[in-house]
């Protein structure tokens, strides 16, 4: 039994009724997001108290149109309502509806009032009512809906401790259905199903053969009822319309009698913008600019934060060497933790930017244009309107880019989505991109205005999108995928974003980066500094070894201890699996000490820097030399004499991290999304392929 | 042949048949897209797909080839 003063309660709602503003406004900060067991979607949950002695656990379930799911998100709605053993299983549930849509909310609410879950309608946005000339009858409303009914502004926090109150009594709720689905349709075939499921609300079972639920909480003798009653999958399927044709008939009569509104008091914005932001030609340069001043701004505002977290983080490395005693622990410390902790958080500035900016759009109901724009384009790709989306957050990191594709419907579409998102330039390759650019690339301008740098970069991020887009096109030719889904989506109202809404999102959606992504990267560094200062017996005995050398003996005591190092490094474990792949990544024009960082890269492509300066401030050995960008400038390539980052050899490597799959946590999401290895196999085997023909083409040409 | 959705000009209305039942998904539906309620057809995407269309107080975008399959009476 559940502890008395906690209680489960579950937000559940259309997308766009301000059902995630209401979760905020009830949990404030103290919200966490988690994962459903055995699935990827998000589970958001936050702790609400409702009174001195009860404290509520809010789950917020995804927005959903119907309990009838038609996406992933929307299954697990279903799944949580219909598993009475699990942990997650709601109390009561708050059905968040919006004042001008409550006509389609209601069929919701029906629905879930019909599973016999306490139930309260939470009507949102009255705040807008007077203007948009809407007005309800209250106490009719509830005695037709036989629930408690509540009018709330969760931006204007009106009505929340109205909400709170109600909840309190959650236990003297009317659980009585609302559509007595049986009697209309098919009294015999529902007072069937009635008898083989006596436990269960009539409703219930109807959704346990209509759907296909997470039912492993079903006994087998259970299973084999819930077959032979889907035998005849045309029969369902009419049942299913005519049930939602008879729903919609209570509501119209419900509303009839409780909702009015006023037309003549209805503005026209709505239908002017979209006259604007969809138009033929200014549709498209309006989608353009607002990308490009994203793209824009996640260079200006973030570059001067994340130098300061660079140039923090390297005098912390040398401030702790200095400080600390001599030996292994300080130099774990200084070589692996702090640069791992630095190689996370520089992350943060470009995240947190581009989450700004996609939570602005979703919030002002523009995204929802831009799908409606990019449909038919991306269909050509073997793509839906919907992918636009996670093409775009592919930018800033393709996990939560991947996850944010659960909402479209058809699979192989989605399908195509996963596999090519990983080819968009994501924040992880900025710092890559980054040092080689400003490494090989001259800092002048060009036509007076373009910075090369700048150009250089904008042309790797046009070579991500284009790769995307060249494989899905292919893959839309290959991929056999029969699929039958229909695309609807919803053109929402145009709304003013909530700043607290946005600054959630924003603050959630990094958090979920830092503590996701984020332990890989600290990992490895660790793990690689320990590879990079242990070795085999010639790595123990290295003083020894290069002092005995003959042409050790003229030498300083400065250069020699220089020789000493990168000794060392040479003989350390992660030297011997550098040199062993040295042959293979010599095509590239890449010698050992770089493949060690493609190795160490091969878990995640932003370690590239951090393993490169390991490797070299292993190297030098205490005194400290500046920042990696100097280190890597001032390597030698000792056979040529010339600098090791030139020109053919920075384009090669530019070019094999725009291509390779390098990131162990996309490959785990995409198994996870996808349920099987093979798709994860093919964008590693594929991309890896792609990126070594390329980068080997290059640097012949080039050098 | 008789109208469809897809039929419809920018700003025309009709209202949809009641034999398309079986025709119109159960998503569709469940989204206020119902035999005998009006659809307008508000917008057309640049590429003449898909449809912005309003039903049932419902502001919905569909494709073309769904929208050709629901029967109209234009009013």
């Amino acid at each position: 039994m559940k502890n008395n003063s906690v209680i489960n309660i579950a937000l559940v709602g259309n997308p766009n009724t301000g059902k995630t503003s209401l979760f905020n406004q009830l949990t404030g900060l103290k919200q966490k997001v988690g994962n459903y067991p055995g699935i990827t979607v998000d589970k958001k949950q936050g702790k609400c108290k409702i009174s001195e002695t009860l404290t509520a656990e809010i789950i917020d379930l995804p927005g959903t149109y119907s309990i009838n799911p038609s996406t992933l998100d929307e299954t697990i709605v279903l799944d949580t309502l219909l598993n009475e053993n699990n942990q997650a299983f709601p109390d009561a549930v708050v059905v968040v509806a919006e004042v001008e849509n409550l006509k389609r909310n209601l069929l919701l609410f029906s629905q879930i009032k019909d599973l016999k879950i306490p139930t309260i309608l939470a009507i949102n946005m009255v705040d807008q009512m007077d203007r948009k000339g809407i007005s309800i009858n209250v106490e009719a409303l509830k005695k037709e809906l036989k629930s408690e009914v509540v009018l709330i502004s969760s931006r204007k926090n009106i009505g929340i401790d109205t909400l709170k109150k109600e909840l309190q009594n959650y236990k003297n709720w009317d659980t009585e259905t609302l559509a007595n689905i049986s009697e209309k349709i098919d009294p015999n075939f529902f007072n069937e199903l009635k008898s083989e499921f006596s436990g269960n609300s009539l409703y219930k079972s109807w959704l346990l053969i209509t759907q296909q639920p997470n039912c492993h909480f079903l006994s087998e003798n259970q299973h084999i009822k819930i077959d032979s009653f889907k035998k005849n999958i045309d029969k369902i399927k009419k049942y299913q319309h005519k049930e939602t044709i008879y729903r919609y008939q209570i509501i119209n009569k419900i509303l009839k009698k409780t909702y009015k509104v006023d037309k003549t008091i209805a503005t026209d914005l709505r239908s002017k913008l979209d006259r604007i932001l969809t138009h033929k030609i200014f549709g498209y340069v309006i989608f353009a600019t607002i990308l490009l001043l994203i793209f824009q701004s996640i260079f200006e505002w973030a570059s001067f934060p994340m130098d300061l977290i660079d140039t923090v983080f390297a005098s912390l490395s040398e401030l702790a060497k200095n400080n600390l005693p001599p030996g292994t622990f300080t130099n774990l410390i200084a070589e692996g933790v702090i640069p791992g902790i630095g190689g996370v958080l520089i992350f943060i500035p470009q995240i947190a930017i581009l989450f700004l900016f996609i939570s602005v759009l979703e919030e002002t109901g523009y995204m929802s244009r831009v799908v409606f724009l990019m449909d038919k384009i991306m269909r050509k790709f073997g793509m839906s309107g919907k992918s636009v989306i996670p093409l775009i957050s592919g930018t800033a990191c393709a996990i939560p880019a991947i996850m944010a594709s659960r909402n479209i419907s058809d699979w192989k579409e989605r399908l195509i989505t996963i596999l090519v998102v990983p080819f968009t330039t994501c924040s992880a390759r900025l710092p890559v991109y980054a040092i080689l650019i400003s490494l090989i690339i001259p800092s002048k301008r060009v036509l007076g205005i373009f910075n090369l740098q700048g150009l250089t970069l904008m042309g790797l991020y046009l070579l991500g999108f284009t790769a995307s887009i060249l494989s899905a096109i292919l893959l839309h030719k290959v991929l056999k995928i029969k699929s039958r889904s229909f695309f609807v989506i919803e053109m929402p109202n145009y709304k003013l974003p909530s700043v607290k809404n946005v600054f959630y999102e924003v603050v959630e959606k990094t958090k979920a980066f830092i503590f996701g992504a984020g332990k890989i990267i600290l990992a490895l560094s660790i793990v690689l500094w320990f590879l990079a200062s242990n070795g085999s017996d010639s790595f123990t005995n290295a003083e020894q070894i290069v002092k005995a050398e003959p042409s050790s003996k003229n030498l300083s005591e400065e250069a020699l201890q220089k020789k000493i190092a990168s000794y060392k490094l040479e003989k350390s474990y992660i030297g011997t699996m550098g040199k062993t792949i040295e042959p293979v990544i010599k095509p590239m024009g890449y010698d050992w000490k770089i493949g060690i960082a493609l190795i160490s890269s091969f878990a995640a492509r932003e370690v590239f820097v951090g393993a490169l300066a390991t490797i070299y401030s292993v190297e030098s050995e205490g005194e400290d030399v500046g920042t990696i960008k100097q280190r890597m400038a001032a390597e030698v390539n000792p056979v040529t004499g010339k600098k090791r980052f030139n020109f053919a050899t920075g384009m090669s490597l530019l070019l094999f991290y725009a291509f390779a799959m390098q990131c162990i946590g996309t490959l785990a999401i995409v198994k996870r999304e996808t349920k099987s290895w093979k798709w994860p196999l093919l964008q590693v085997t594929g991309m890896g392929a792609l990126a070594y023909i390329v980068s080997v083409i290059t640097f012949n040409i080039l050098s | 042949m008789g109208d469809t959705i897809g039929s419809l000009r920018i700003g025309e209305v009709g209202v949809i048949e009641d034999f398309c039942l079986d025709v119109i998904p159960l998503n569709l539906l469940e989204m206020g897209c119902l035999p005998g309620k009006k659809v307008k057809l508000l917008q057309v995407a640049p590429l003449k797909d898909p449809l912005y269309i309003k039903v049932n107080g419902s502001h919905l975008a569909i494709r073309k080839d769904m929208a050709n399959l629901i029967n109209i009476t234009k009013l």
